[in-house]
């Protein structure tokens, strides 16, 4: 990072910091969720019910349309070409072998794209959603193995796969920094996320870690991770008569994807819509990257709708994944197993125009009570494709380190690795000194531990055999931050049938949708039937990102903003011959289809009642929820107790889950079924990052080299054991329904909690994700 | 992919005259249409050989006379090849998945070619087996995968089929025909070592054509084993794997064969250590010596050198196994 960027920061990161101390300090009746939701009294409704996916009829008959099925008239179709150096410059670039070839259209390079602006960074502004300002196919500078060096249009797709393959570049060579190991040789700088600064420290926790009595001091690794959703990053796009550019898109992002491209193409904003629908996952790979800024250019050059769908291949050279990291935990304790040092600290790496360092320290600034603490996160600068977010970006790996460390702290101080925790258990927020709004880890840890067996655990590794098999247990704790962004909004339109609430928010096979409207239906008294929900179109209100697992608290939100809006308009409508004149929103509730007193369910009017009286077919109305200040004024995270049986192969090292269990503490489940796949989801993900994830970066080029599915190891049918998962339920007094995010906190503690169950089965610590086999011989 | 032609021929004959002039031919396409995706091959023209013989024959001397086209599926489920020779079926099942066995046959499996991913990356990456001569960027790279047996300055690629490992410990025979006529290559001489040349990977003739596989018929084969060692538990390459079969008399060897997946250019046929097992204890002890002896000139890389502690392990579970359970 350049010293005028850091200034910046840090400039940012204090106004931050003192706004921070403002809302935290203010009563907590000026805090959004200051007053229950009151949907987190009524039990007896939809919410929490395990309603079936709504679009799962589409999807299993294969008639839901993801982007690249979107047939346009007289479309054509894209594929690129990508550069094979680092780092350097291109000399020779011939296209003519592939402008001959049949059925191309046209052959699209720096030479001949459209000029374009430099993409803005994401929080540079409330909708920028790019993770580098690097320009796109503007020059003849290469800055990354695999980056795309012309686009090849044609009218099938397989002519335009051959033809770019036809597409032949001389490069001149410049040195690159590929090397972790060398380029942390080199120095680093202090890494920050959110507009926050990724250090803490109180105390001196290097002396105290000197004079403690117990003490644990090791370094763990993890290696770079791709992005691999099923759906691969694929668009089509036009543009229409009127100049709007039309994008049908895999997004978890519609609304920032819109006001980015306008700005890439020097566009009002509205003249960029985009939809997306359905995504086939998305994990925080979903957002922008080059090929749809690619695709849209192509299009404009050809004068015709384009279909670019990347191949698994190009997803690896042009979608960043999760960066590698090298940390240090070390601990320290009293006698009694109380933490009085905690370090944690170390180096992530990332390309200089990068603007997401792996914040791997996040997790630990909650963990813990701890007498002393130091957390810090250095940056390496590693020339190489921009990383991203990817599911649980820093607390997915900055949990296998910290919760391995207290694994360790546990067998030295001869102390229940449970119990170890509970502790350690802060009763206020260890950096913020904020009260919690909601933190039952204890409860999930008994709940778990009974229901799990780990009283049948023992202490002393190796004391558990079967045949060949050694057989351990462990277990470790997740956690992952309730977020809520700016930038909400709803509109609601409500007719004597029902209502439809439009968002620009999105549908990525979580179940969003769903819990949506199971939401919408008690909150407006109405049948889940009579509820359309409309999202994955940039058109519709608010700038909902699917990110931070802050999505379901975005919408929840902004419908309670909507709705209070809806209520008081129904108010004035009602007039005063209404049972519920001249109340305020605040003592009115929903039911069956109408408006009632809260204190006297027996003063209703029907919304078909209301509105045929006022005589109007409809009513709409649109608001926007305050600021998210909730988040400064309480600590507010979810956990989870994560337990793991594995065996362990004596003869090969061969590592199999034989069970696993996440209990989780996640405020109130909106959708038992689509949480518990949820939830399942991401503990697959977890025995994967834990296991066998790993790309292969070859240092001395640069280049990806296992860009496929057969090569890059993801988890097998068979290696997916039964996952148990169980949750307290508890709501959150402080979010809307109650609830707290659960997209990502399930790949969170899972790593450690299989790091730790190896331990126990074969006496063998590995701190280098992945644990394969090798490892254990 | 680079445009191509393509024709079916149902009858070896009309197939080798339709292969003249450098066409490949095309069984269920499980891994040839892979690697045309890729670029790794680019032939102008393909002829579909996945409708030759289908039938699993017994012949008069008694061997299994296994026709190309025969499914590998097929030739798992087959009751013969599950009681006389029961490792054919295990190393089938081992590999790939249900749908890809499905689709994939017995003469295609011999022609599998290397997982190396550098290989495989045809547009960022030096490759002597792809384009002889350009130099080998797995040797200084990735390559946890690669061989430890046999390998050569040129190339340290390993062959990823497991039916040929099991195949390689029966002494099976490959049939062949080509414009020159039909013969027939023992499966020891099928799969080449690299050399200087790692781009010739078998015996065949160009034009050559493989028409059956034939199995010998082997007693000993139905007391054998299959066990592969990978990364995940399914749907991955074997880092090593093992085809054993056993016969102990009076506590000793009798009579042995093994063959090593993952470890070479070729399915390994482990002579050295059959020889030194021959007459030897049927002992853990012994097992483990018999390893040594076939792993003595095991050559690591920079990722591999695991696979020797991993063999030897292997090799002497399996035979273990097979002693304990009553050779």
């Amino acid at each position: 990072m350049s010293i005028i960027k850091g200034a910046k920061a840090r400039a940012q990161g204090l106004a931050m910091g003192a706004l921070a101390k403002a809302v935290a300090l203010a009563p907590d009746s000026w805090i959004p969720g200051s007053t229950p939701d009151p949907l987190i009294r009524r039990r007896s409704g939809h919410t929490g019910k395990p309603m079936s996916r709504l679009d799962g009829p589409l999807k299993v008959a294969g008639q839901a349309r993801f982007a690249a099925e979107i047939a346009l008239p007289g479309m054509a179709y894209a594929a690129l070409a990508h550069a094979t150096i680092a780092k350097g410059r291109i000399t020779a670039l011939d296209t003519a072998a592939a402008e001959a070839a049949p059925g191309v259209v046209l052959v699209m390079t720096y030479r001949n794209a459209p000029r374009l602006q430099r993409p803005p960074v994401f929080m540079s502004s409330a909708k920028a959603a790019w993770g580098d300002d690097l320009p796109i196919l503007q020059d003849d500078q290469v800055r990354w193995n695999g980056q795309p060096i012309a686009v090849v249009v044609a009218e099938t797709q397989e002519q335009a796969d051959h033809a770019a393959s036809l597409v032949t570049a001389i490069y001149a060579e410049e040195p690159a920094a590929t090397a972790f190991a060398e380029a942390k040789s080199k120095g680093s700088s202090p890494g920050s996320f959110m507009m926050q600064p990724l250090h803490n420290e109180s105390g001196d926790a290097e002396k105290a870690l000197a004079a403690a009595h117990f003490r644990v001091d090791a370094t763990y690794t993890t290696p770079r991770h791709n992005h691999n959703a099923i759906e691969l990053h694929g668009l089509t796009c036009a543009w229409e008569a009127d100049g709007t550019l039309r994008i049908h898109d895999a997004s978890q992002m519609v609304a920032h994807e819109a006001w980015t491209l306008a700005r890439i193409f020097g566009l009002a904003e509205e003249k960029v819509v985009v939809t997306s629908p359905f995504v086939g996952g998305g994990f925080g790979g979903k957002g922008l990257w080059q090929h749809q800024v690619l695709a849209a250019a192509a299009a404009k050059l050809a004068e015709r709708p384009v279909r670019l769908l990347l191949p698994r291949e190009g997803v690896y050279r042009l979608v960043g994944g999760r960066a590698q990291t090298e940390q240090r935990v070390a601990l320290g304790a009293d006698a009694n197993g109380r933490l009085t040092a905690l370090i944690h600290t170390g180096f992530t790496a990332k390309p200089p125009a990068s603007a997401m360092p792996e914040p791997f320290i996040v997790p630990t600034r909650s963990a813990y009570a701890a007498g002393a603490m130091l957390l810090d996160v250095q940056v390496v600068e590693v020339d190489g494709l921009s990383n991203t977010f990817m599911r649980a970006p820093g607390e997915a790996v900055g949990t296998f380190a910290v919760e391995c460390a207290i694994d360790e702290l546990a067998e030295v101080a001869g102390i229940d690795p449970i119990e170890l925790r509970i502790r350690n258990e802060p009763d206020k927020d260890p950096v913020s000194g904020l009260p919690f709004s909601g933190r039952n880890l204890v409860e999930a840890y008994r709940l778990g531990a009974e229901r799990f067996g780990w009283d049948r655990r023992s202490p002393a590794p190796r004391s558990r055999r079967e045949g060949e098999w050694w057989v351990g247990m462990g277990c470790a704790t997740g956690t992952y931050p309730y977020y809520r962004m700016p930038g909400g909004a709803a509109r609601i339109t409500l007719t004597a049938e029902g209502a439809t609430v439009d968002i620009a928010a999105h549908e990525m096979g979580m179940g969003t949708a769903t819990a949506a409207t199971q939401v919408a239906a008690d909150r407006l008294g109405l049948d889940p039937a009579a509820i359309t929900f409309n999202y994955g179109d940039s058109t519709l209100p608010g700038t909902v990102m699917a990110g931070g697992s802050q999505q379901t608290a975005s919408i929840g939100a902004s419908v309670v903003a909507a709705h209070r809006a809806l209520v008081a308009e129904l108010v004035k409508l009602a007039g005063n011959d209404s049972p519920i004149a001249g109340a305020k929103p605040d003592e009115l509730s929903c039911r069956d289809a109408g408006l009632c007193r809260a204190d006297n369910e027996a003063a209703y009017e029907s919304y078909a009642s209301i509105l045929a009286r006022a005589n109007r077919p409809s009513i709409t109305v649109e608001a926007t929820p305050s600021m998210p200040f909730e988040m400064m004024h309480w600590s507010m995270h979810s956990h989870s107790a994560m337990f793991a049986e594995v065996r362990v192969n004596a003869v090969t090292g061969e590592i199999r889950v034989s069970r696993f269990l996440g209990s989780f503490d996640c405020g109130r489940i909106l959708n038992s079924k689509t949480a518990a796949s949820q939830f399942r989801g991401g503990i697959i993900m977890g025995l994967g990052l834990a296991l066998m994830e790993e790309t292969q970066f070859d240092a001395r080029t640069g280049r990806i080299m296992n860009p496929s599915l057969a090569e890059y190891h993801l988890p097998v049918h068979l290696d997916v054991p039964d996952i148990e998962v169980i949750w307290t339920d508890i709501p959150d007094p402080h979010t809307p329904m109650g609830a707290r995010g659960i997209g990502e906190i399930g790949i969170t503690g899972t790593g450690a909690a299989v790091a730790n169950a190896v331990y126990n089965a074969v006496g063998k610590r590995v701190r280098d994700l992945p644990i394969t086999l090798d490892k254990l011989l | 992919m680079t445009p191509f032609t393509y024709a079916r021929a149902d009858a070896p004959d009309a197939a080798v005259r339709l292969g003249e002039g450098g066409a490949r031919f095309l069984g269920g396409g499980t891994n040839l249409i892979d690697l045309m995706r890729e670029r790794v091959e680019a032939p102008g023209a393909l002829v579909d050989v996945s409708g030759l013989s289908q039938a699993i024959e017994e012949t008069a001397e008694g061997s299994l006379l296994i026709g190309a086209g025969v499914r590998n599926t097929a030739l798992a489920e087959h009751g013969l090849v599950r009681t006389r020779y029961p490792l054919v079926t295990r190393a089938i099942v081992a590999g790939a998945s249900a749908q890809i066995r499905n689709m994939a046959t017995v003469g295609g499996n011999l022609m599998q070619r290397t997982r190396c991913t550098y290989f495989y990356d045809v547009e960022g990456s030096r490759c002597n087996k792809r384009s002889p001569g350009e130099g080998c960027d797995a040797r200084g790279g990735f390559n946890r995968i690669h061989a430890i047996l046999g390998a050569s300055e040129a190339c340290v690629a390993t062959h990823p089929s497991d039916l040929c490992v099991a195949l390689a410990a029966l002494d099976a025979v490959v049939h062949v025909e080509g414009a020159g006529g039909a013969r027939t290559i023992p499966f020891g001489n099928f799969h080449l070592l690299p050399g200087e040349t790692p781009d010739r990977e078998t015996a065949l003739e160009p034009g050559e054509l493989i028409k059956a596989v034939e199995l010998p018929p082997l007693p000993i084969a139905a007391h054998s084993r299959y066990r592969k060692v990978r990364d995940r538990a399914s749907y991955a390459f074997a880092l090593i794997s093992v085809a054993a079969a056993l016969r102990v008399e009076g506590g000793k060897v009798a009579e042995v064969r093994l063959a090593l997946g993952g470890v070479a250019h070729r399915p390994w046929r482990a002579h050295a250590a059959e020889a030194a097992l021959v007459g030897a204890p049927a002992s853990e002890a012994s097992f483990l010596a018999a390893a040594d002896a076939e792993l003595v000139g095991a050559v690591p890389l920079r990722d591999n050198a695991f696979k020797i502690e991993l063999a030897r392990r292997t090799i002497a579970a399996v035979l273990s196994d097979l002693s304990e359970a009553g050779a």
